[in-house]
C-alpha cells in the first residue's frame, strides 16, 4: 500500500518539477499525499535562514559507542536542521562513519539518545531509519549494476498491475524522476553503463524517494571528476532548497566550503565543534580536526628540473591500440613526473601499461639503459617497479590478510616460493614501513580491511618501499583519504623523491602536483598531448594543456 | 609463543566437536575406546575412525588449498576412480606395482592439471571446470576398466590398502605422512601466504608481482595428486578397481571436511590439519551410527544435523553471542566447549 501511495507522489513531484519547490496551490488539492509533501516542502523553505529558530530534523545527544576497550564516540551531540547541508569532518578514526552508521540504524549506541523531528527513538536496523525518513548514499554505489536505472529506482517498491510489476509506469515515472534531477537518461539501460556520478544521482533520486527527511552522503564525490562533483551539487542544492537535512562527509575541504553551511568536527570520538562554515577558515577547519597547526596549501614553488639524476626509466612508443596512442617518456632518479588529466584521458592505462598489468603492443622499455619485457607485473616488479593502483579495494589490498601480511606480499612474491620471510623478519619490515609512514594500527595482525582508507594507502605504499623499487607509479593516492594521511603521503613522494627514486604520479589535485612535481605530463584524448616543465607548472597552463586552450598556453610562455 | 599457538589450537570448536562425538560413541558402544594388539597391530573402532576416514582426509588435504584459492575441486571422487582403474588394469595385465602406483599419480597429478588449466588459462568458473572431469572422469574410469570390476592380488598395491606400518594400518600412516608433508610445504614455504593472498583478492596478487596462474595450476595438480593417492588407497582395499562406485561423492565429503576445518569457501585463511581434523570428524559421526547399531539410513540425517551444530558453532553470529553471554575474564572458547 504504502509503495503505490509513494509512487503516486512521486508522479506528481515529477509533472511538477518538485526540485524547485512549488508552493501548494500549484499542486491538485485532491491529492492529499502530495499536499503533505509539498508542506514538508514549505517547511523547508521556511528553514532556509536555518538553524537558530528551526527544530533539528535528526539530533543526537551525548552518543557513546564502545569496541572493546576503545571508544570510538565519547559523548558526541549532532544536529542536522531541515534545509540545511551538514558537513561532518575527522580525521581517520575520528568516529565519523560509527556516527553516520549509528544515525542510520546500522550500530546501536551504548549511550545517548537519538531524535527524529524531537521525538526520541531507536533504529533496529538501516531499514527502519530509511522507513522512518534516513536515506544514505555511500561512495561505492550501492545498486544493482546489472539492472535498469528505472528497476534501481524502485527496486522493492514497484507499482504493479494485477499482481505484475507494471514495466511501462516504472520507465514513465523514472524518466520523469530523473528528469527532476536534470539528467535525460534513458532509463531502461543497465545502471553499470553509466558513469559513477549519473549513478551517484539515481542512488540519490532512491534514497530522497525512500526516505525525504534526512539525505545522508558518505563520500559522494570521492571518484566524480570536476565536472561531475559540479553536478552533484546542483543537485544537493536543490535537495537542499526543497528542505531536506543533509549530513555531507568528504575528505575535501574546498567541497566542504562550497556545499555546507556549517559543519561538525570529531577527533579520536570527541565533538570538538559544530560550527557555521561562514565564520571558519580552511585552516581554522584543519587545525580543529588536526587538533595542531598544519600548513594547508602546499608550497607552489615549483621543483627544479635540474636536481634530479641519471635516466633510470625510458618508455619509447610504447602504446596499445584503442587503449593509449604511442608515448615516449623518460624518468630520472630523483624526479617525480605528475600526470595530469581528466577520468578517461588515458592516465590509468598509461600506468596499466608501463607496469605490464596490460601489454603494449608497439614500443619497448629499458631500464638503466638495458631493455627489458614486461608482460605482466611480477617481471616489472622485478625490474624494480611499484604501482599503487587507483581502486585500492579492488586491486590494492588483501581484506583478509593482516597489515603485516599485505607490508610483506610483494616482497615474498619477488624472493619466490622457497625464499619465506620468516616471522621476525616479517615483523622487522612491517614495523620499520609502519613507523616510517606513520601507518596507524592496533597491531600488525589485524586484518588490513579494519584500517581506514589512508591507512591502506600508506600499508600499499610501504608494500612497495619494502620492495626497495627505483620506480614508483602512484595512481591516485591521496584520493579519498583524511587530511593527516594525504598530508603524510604528499611528505613521502617528496622525501622519495630526495632519495633518488624515479617517481610517476597521477593525480586530479592540480595544487598538489604543482607541488612535488619536477615536470608534469598531460594526457587527454587517450594521447600524451603536453610536457610542462619549470615556470610552465602551475595549474592555470596545466588547466589550459587539459582543455586543450593554445592561446591561454601561448600567453602563459 | 609456540606453546601459545598450540593451546589456543586445542580450543578450537573442532576439536570440541570431535571429543563430543567421540564421547557419544563412547556412550552408545562402552568398547569404543578398547584398542587391542593382534597380528602384528593395532585394532579397535577408534583405529577404524582413523582408517576409514583417511581416504577423505587425504582429499581434503588437496582440496584445502584449492578452496583457500577462492576455488573448489568437484572431480576428486572421479579422479580416484581414474587412479585405481590406471593402476588396477596395469597390475592385472602383468605390469609390476612398483610401475602402475607411479603411473596413476601421475594420472591423478594430470587430470588436477586440466582442471588447473580450465580454471586460469581459461577462465572458467572452478565449479564448472570442476564438474567437467567430475562427470567426463567416472567415463575416463569406465574407459580403463572396460565397463567391469578389475581385479588383482598384486601384494604391494593391495598392501597400500590393508597393510599396517608399525602397528597402524597403512591408509592412516599415508594420509598422517601426506598432511605433515603439505603442512611444511606451505607454511615453511612462502606458498601458504601467496595462496591466501591469491584466494582473498586475485586481482590484488597480480598487481602485488604474484605468479597467480603457476600457483594456480600447482594447487589443482596437488588436489588431483592427493584423489590419485586416495585412489590407490580405495582399489588396494577392495583389491578391485569399481569405476563406478569408487570415490562417488567423496567430493562432497571432502569439502565439507574442509568447510568444517574452518577454511571459507570465500578463500583466504586455511589449515590443511584442520580439515584433516573435519575429515575425522565426518568419519567419526559414520563409525559411530554404525557400530552403535542403528540402521545406517539414520547416518545422513544425524550427520547432517551435527554438521549443522558445528557449522552454527563456527558462525561468527554465535561467536558474538557467546562473548555477550559470557562477557569479560573466561576465553569464550572455553565455554563453548560445553
Amino acid at each position: 500500500m504504502t509503495h503505490k501511495a509513494n509512487t503516486t507522489a512521486a508522479r506528481a513531484w515529477a509533472t511538477e518539477s518538485p526540485l524547485t519547490a512549488p508552493s501548494a496551490e500549484k499542486l491538485s488539492p485532491t491529492d492529499c499525499l502530495v499536499t503533505a509533501k509539498a508542506e514538508l516542502w514549505q517547511a523547508g523553505d521556511g528553514g532556509q535562514d536555518m538553524a537558530d529558530g528551526t527544530r533539528p530534523v535528526l539530533e543526537a545527544r551525548g552518543i557513546v559507542k564502545v569496541f572493546g576497550q576503545h571508544r570510538a564516540l565519547d559523548g558526541v551531540d549532532f544536529a542536522v536542521h531541515p534545509g540545511e547541508v551538514h558537513a561532518l569532518l575527522g580525521e581517520n578514526g575520528a568516529g565519523k562513519s560509527t556516527l553516520i552508521k549509528i544515525l542510520t540504524g546500522a550500530y546501536q549506541p551504548d549511550g545517548g539518545e537519538i531524535f527524529l523531528d524531537g521525538t526520541p527513538l531507536r533504529f533496529t536496523d538501516p531499514l527502519d531509519a530509511q522507513g522512518s525518513g534516513i536515506g544514505t548514499v555511500y561512495q561505492e554505489v550501492n545498486l544493482l549494476p546489472n539492472r535498469s536505472v528505472a528497476e534501481n529506482l524502485f527496486l522493492g517498491r514497484q507499482p504493479t498491475r494485477f499482481g505484475l510489476v507494471a514495466r511501462k509506469a516504472i520507465v514513465t515515472e523514472a524518466t520523469a524522476l530523473m528528469a527532476a534531477y536534470g539528467l535525460d537518461i534513458d532509463v531502461r539501460a543497465e545502471l553499470g553503463s553509466f558513469s559513477v556520478a549519473v549513478q551517484q544521482i539515481v542512488a540519490i533520486a532512491r534514497a530522497v524517494e525512500l526516505s525525504g527527511k534526512v539525505l545522508v552522503l558518505d563520500e559522494p564525490t570521492a571518484s566524480l571528476d570536476r565536472n561531475e562533483v559540479a553536478k552533484l551539487f546542483e543537485v544537493v542544492a536543490k535537495l537542499k532548497a526543497r528542505g531536506l537535512g543533509i549530513i555531507f562527509i568528504t575528505h575535501f575541504l574546498d567541497q566542504v566550503f562550497a556545499v555546507a553551511d556549517r559543519v561538525t568536527i570529531l577527533r579520536n570520538g570527541q565533538l570538538i565543534g559544530t560550527r557555521d562554515l561562514s565564520t571558519l577558515t580552511a585552516t581554522e577547519v584543519v587545525r580543529m580536526m588536526l587538533g595542531k597547526d598544519l600548513a594547508y596549501g602546499h608550497s607552489t614553488l615549483p621543483v627544479m628540473e635540474a636536481a634530479t639524476g641519471p635516466e633510470k626509466v625510458t618508455f619509447t612508443g610504447l602504446g596499445r591500440a584503442g587503449r593509449v596512442a604511442p608515448f615516449t617518456l623518460s624518468l630520472h632518479a630523483g624526479e617525480v613526473v605528475g600526470v595530469a588529466g581528466l577520468l578517461g584521458s588515458g592516465r590509468t592505462e598509461m600506468a596499466r601499461l608501463m607496469f605490464g598489468v596490460d601489454t603494449a603492443d608497439t614500443g619497448e622499455i629499458t631500464v638503466d639503459g638495458t631493455r627489458v619485457s614486461l608482460r605482466n607485473p611480477a617481471q616489472a616488479v622485478r625490474a624494480g617497479f611499484g604501482f599503487c593502483p587507483e581502486d585500492r579495494k579492488v586491486d590494492g589490498i588483501f581484506g583478509e590478510l593482516s597489515v603485516r601480511e599485505n607490508i610483506v606480499i610483494a616482497l615474498q612474491a619477488k624472493l619466490g616460493w622457497f625464499r619465506a620471510l620468516r616471522r621476525d623478519e616479517q615483523d622487522e619490515i612491517a614495523g620499520r614501513y609502519a613507523d616510517e609512514l606513520d601507518i596507524r594500527a592496533a597491531n600488525h595482525d589485524m586484518p588490513v580491511k579494519l584500517l581506514s582508507g589512508g591507512n591502506q594507502q600508506k600499508v600499499i605504499l610501504a608494500r612497495w618501499l619494502a620492495n626497495d623499487p627505483t620506480f614508483l607509479i602512484l595512481d591516485e593516492p591521496t584520493r579519498g583519504i583524511d587530511v593527516g594521511a594525504h598530508a603524510e603521503i604528499v611528505r613521502t613522494i617528496t622525501r622519495l623523491r630526495e632519495e633518488g627514486l624515479a617517481l610517476l604520479v597521477i593525480s586530479s589535485e592540480l595544487d598538489e602536483v604543482v607541488a612535488y612535481s619536477n615536470r608534469v605530463v598531460v594526457m587527454r584524448d587517450r594521447q600524451m598531448v603536453a610536457e610542462l616543465h619549470g615556470e610552465d607548472i602551475t595549474p592555470a597552463v596545466i588547466v589550459a594543456a587539459i582543455a586543450d586552450n593554445r592561446d591561454a598556453l601561448e600567453a602563459q610562455t | 609463543m609456540r606453546r601459545h599457538a598450540l593451546k589456543s589450537a586445542l580450543l578450537r570448536p573442532q576439536f570440541a566437536a570431535l571429543a563430543a562425538v567421540l564421547f557419544i560413541n563412547w556412550l552408545l558402544f562402552p568398547g569404543f575406546f578398547s584398542i587391542t594388539w593382534q597380528d602384528g597391530r593395532f585394532f579397535g573402532s577408534l583405529i577404524d575412525v582413523l582408517n576409514r576416514g583417511a581416504p577423505v582426509a587425504i582429499l581434503a588435504i588437496g582440496v584445502t588449498a584449492v578452496i583457500a584459492t577462492k576455488g573448489v575441486d568437484l572431480s576428486v571422487g572421479a579422479v580416484m576412480a581414474i587412479s585405481g582403474a590406471v593402476a588396477a588394469v596395469m597390475v592385472s595385465t602383468g605390469t609390476p606395482a612398483a610401475i602402475a602406483i607411479p603411473v596413476a599419480l601421475l594420472a591423478g597429478l594430470l587430470c588436477g592439471f586440466w582442471n588447473g588449466l580450465l580454471v586460469t588459462y581459461l577462465d572458467i568458473q572452478p565449479i564448472i571446470a570442476t564438474l567437467v572431469l567430475m562427470v567426463a572422469g567416472r567415463g575416463l574410469a569406465q574407459l580403463i576398466t572396460e565397463g567391469s570390476i578389475v581385479t588383482f592380488s598384486d601384494p604391494l598395491l593391495s598392501y597400500i590398502g590393508t597393510g599396517a606400518f608399525l602397528g597402524l594400518p597403512m591408509p592412516v600412516v599415508i594420509a598422517f605422512v601426506l598432511m605433515c608433508l603439505a603442512t611444511v610445504a606451505v607454511r615453511r614455504t612462502a606458498l601458504g601466504l601467496l595462496i591466501e593472498a591469491v584466494g582473498v583478492n586475485r586481482s590484488a596478487a597480480r598487481f602485488a608481482g604474484i605468479s597467480s596462474r603457476v600457483l594456480l595450476l600447482l594447487v589443482y595438480s596437488f588436489a588431483g595428486f592427493c584423489a590419485a593417492v586416495a585412489g590407490l588407497i580405495v582399489a588396494g582395499d577392495i583389491r578391485g578397481a569399481d569405476a563406478n562406485n569408487a570415490g562417488l561423492w567423496l567430493e562432497l565429503d571432502a569439502i565439507l571436511a574442509v568447510v568444517l576445518g574452518g577454511t571459507s569457501l570465500l578463500g583466504g585463511r586455511f589449515s590443511i590439519p584442520m580439515s584433516v581434523m573435519g575429515a575425522l570428524i565426518i568419519q567419526a559421526m559414520n563409525t559411530g551410527i554404525l557400530i552403535s547399531g542403528f540402521s545406517p539410513q539414520f547416518n545422513l540425517v544425524v550427520k547432517s544435523g551435527v554438521i549443522i551444530l558445528i557449522l552454527v558453532l563456527q558462525s561468527p553470529q554465535a561467536g558474538q553471542w557467546i562473548s555477550r553471554r559470557f562477557p569479560p575474564l573466561a576465553p569464550p572458547p572455553k565455554r563453548s566447549a560445553k
